[in-house]
């Protein structure tokens, strides 16, 4: 019987089995930014203990950081503080860091892969839970705590329980105007928010074999929101493409040796699935969440649920999300008026993200009330944009260009909603407060429609608003 | 290392409402601007419960007839979102030892079990019993017996189930696993050897 890339590379980098049934296992590749990694760096301290493995370790700053002036200190003397503490564990350890002034700073996700650090066939853990990115390369990547963080920096491992997989697969093909963004809302509708726990997700299919690294990313990234503690793709030509050439890939001999390598850890055509799920990739549409958490979400051109067509155990939720949107059962979702748009974070901030929406923009404007940012994912895309000028067509579309992070996906930089303003945005979670106003609303949808949602005003429907 | 067996959990309750209440709302991301975990405790639930004035919202942890409860009452995918270990860290140091809810997102589950913050799981139905308790006996103890996996609470049993896994680190002592895997230091270097990571990177560059 054959096996999935997952249980290759779980067996591959199994140490031994603990004594409570979870596994010790090596993790190739640890990832850390500021906000969750300070507090192992203490923990080690006060046991005694050093890192195992400092050169398998990459840091970078990515949360705290503003997107506007980056003269430092800070006007922020706590996140001052933090970016300070990372750079001093970094000296202190011997961690390769990713700095301000590297030209490779960015989100920890938007990195890993740019830098090539992020290979096929790896297991791969960071203190974040959007480091199921990191899977769209045929990696087995866990988001993990921080004493996990302590664990990994400590014994370059951690002990875990092995995952069920469940294989999703989207075939057909994609109708225009619907992104690789709208197949993952898609999917965790349908699934649920808890639908994934205990599960890596495989995705495969037709739509994801024509997908760009980039999309893969844009799914992979969100598998966390479907309660997923990991998500795939087996790795191809495409994972390969990308990867050749990048500076921490191998070079030279050692490139086709990789490759070949690369191609055993795919799921093996007679592997056993735990669970199956398919979906026709012809019936997504452009998908926008209208609720409190990415599971609740409709096509755009569809109507809010109502208690009558809710089942009774969510009807408590269903009325609670509501309340904070500020939005009527059983309206459409299309025409709700929006103040601030924010086109970025790990899952929509990288060069495709910010091609694509260039190319409705250029000769349109941001509606007057509505703040618009665009937030490159890495120093790597803001340089990548502005060779080709895609900065200018934002700037001159009434976007504010910015410098990289994670800014108003999660708001711990000064780039925050202001009380109840409602937020179109390309980000990955619309929980309750969750970019920087308690009272802040918050839209999922993908770039295009983010693009679209700024021009209009409104949530609208980006394959009418650009065919005109 | 030795580390406390944590057979069971005993304490008053106080229920926290809703399916699906995510790490931002256990704590909000402007509070994890820290660079230790002290004093997290403080800003539990900061949002729900308090106005942006800092005004007490009408809120079970607001409720003087909660205070001093030790276990925590909650609903379905309790801990979705963010691996942040705040999110658990709060919790125990706003003085919290258990959580008893319908079902945990599992990073949060494995975070909070590593701290020994004992998570189990309770049917919908029997939720709804434990929940009427609390409201209507606030001072009544419950006991969360790990080894038997039972709730005791207001003269009744409740099943109370958790992974094996976290279940036997817990009653032994082994929830931090720190101690096991610097134990296995030989067999990582050994495998590390063999699996093709480069071992040739020039270590500690802050690249400029």
């Amino acid at each position: 019987m054959g096996q999935t890339l997952f249980e290759k590379v779980w067996e591959a980098h199994a140490i031994r089995e603990l004594r409570d049934s979870q596994t010790q296992l090596l993790i190739g590749t640890h990832l850390i930014h500021e906000v969750t990694s300070p507090q192992a760096f203490s923990m080690l301290r006060e046991m005694g203990l050093s890192v195992a493995f400092p050169h398998r370790t990459f840091a970078t700053v990515d949360h705290i950081i503003p997107t506007d002036q980056r003269t430092e200190p800070f006007s922020d003397p706590l996140a001052d503080a933090m970016i300070k503490e990372l750079r001093k564990n970094c000296v202190e350890f011997g961690i390769t860091y990713f700095d301000v002034f590297s030209g490779k700073q960015g989100i920890v996700h938007v990195v890993g892969p740019e830098q090539g650090i992020t290979q096929p066939g790896t297991t791969i853990a960071c203190g974040d839970s959007h480091t199921s990115t990191h899977g769209a390369f045929g990696a087995i990547a866990f988001g993990i705590g921080t004493s996990q963080v302590r664990d990994v920096l400590a014994t370059q491992t951690m002990a875990i329980g092995k995952l069920k997989v469940r294989r999703i697969n989207v075939d057909g093909k994609l109708s225009a105007g619907t992104y690789a963004k709208d197949v993952i809302l898609h999917i965790i509708r349908k699934l649920g928010v808890n639908g994934g726990n205990g599960f890596a997700y495989e995705y495969g299919g037709e739509v994801f074999d024509k997908f760009t690294m980039e999309e893969r990313m844009s799914v992979c990234n969100m598998s966390i929101e479907g309660g997923a503690r990991a998500g795939y793709v087996n790795p191809d030509e495409t994972t390969y493409a990308y990867l050749e050439g990048r500076p921490y890939s191998p070079k030279g001999d050692e490139w086709m040796g990789a490759m070949k390598r690369w191609e055993s850890y795919v799921s093996d055509s007679d592997c056993v699935y735990d669970d199956v799920v398919d979906f026709d990739a012809a019936e997504i549409q452009p998908t926008v969440t209208w609720g409190i958490n990415p599971g609740q979400a409709v096509f755009i051109s569809e109507r809010l649920p109502t208690p009558e067509t809710t089942p009774e155990d969510e009807r408590g939720s269903l009325a609670e999300a509501l309340e904070h949107m500020k939005l009527q059962p059983g309206q459409p979702i299309k025409g709700t008026p929006i103040q601030v748009a924010f086109l970025g974070s790990c899952t929509n901030g990288r060069l495709s993200d910010f091609k694509e929406v260039a190319k409705y923009i250029e000769g349109r404007h941001v509606a007057g009330n509505v703040k618009a940012i665009a937030v490159p994912g890495s120093q790597g895309v803001g340089a990548a944009c502005k060779e080709l000028g895609i900065d200018q067509i934002f700037t001159a579309a009434g976007f504010e260009w910015r410098e990289a992070g994670c800014s108003m996906c999660l708001a711990m930089n000064p780039d925050k909603l202001v009380g109840d303003q409602l937020c179109a945005s390309s980000s990955n979670r619309n929980f309750k407060g969750r970019q920087g106003s308690p009272t802040g609303r918050t839209v999922l949808m993908s770039p295009v429609m983010v693009a679209a949602a700024a021009i209009a005003g409104e949530i609208t429907d980006a394959r009418e608003l650009f065919s005109r | 290392m030795a580390l406390r067996k944590i057979l069971e959990v005993s304490g008053t309750c106080v229920s926290v409402p809703g399916d699906d209440v995510d790490t931002d709302r256990i704590i909000p991301a402007r509070y994890l601007k820290c660079v230790t975990f002290e004093g997290l405790g403080d800003f539990l639930f900061y949002d729900v419960r308090f106005e942006q004035n800092g005004e007490p919202k009408n809120y079970s942890l607001n409720d003087p007839r909660f205070d001093g409860a030790t276990i925590l009452i909650c609903g379905r995918n309790f801990g979705c979102g963010s691996s942040r270990e705040h999110a658990p860290q709060a919790i125990y140091r706003y003085g919290f030892r258990g959580i008893v809810a319908e079902s945990f997102a599992d990073i949060f589950f494995g975070n909070a079990t590593t701290l020994g913050l004992p998570c189990v799981s309770a049917s919908r139905h029997d939720l709804g019993r434990i929940r009427q308790i609390v409201e209507s006996e606030p001072k009544c103890e419950m006991t969360i017996d790990l080894a038997a996996e039972v709730i005791r609470f207001g003269g009744d049993d409740f099943p109370g189930s958790i992974r094996p896994s976290a279940r036997d680190a817990l009653i032994n002592g082994r929830w931090d696993p720190i101690g096991e895997l610097l134990e296995g230091d030989a067999l990582v270097k050994e495998r590390m050897a063999q699996l093709p990571y480069p071992s040739d990177l020039t270590p500690s560059k802050i690249q400029k």
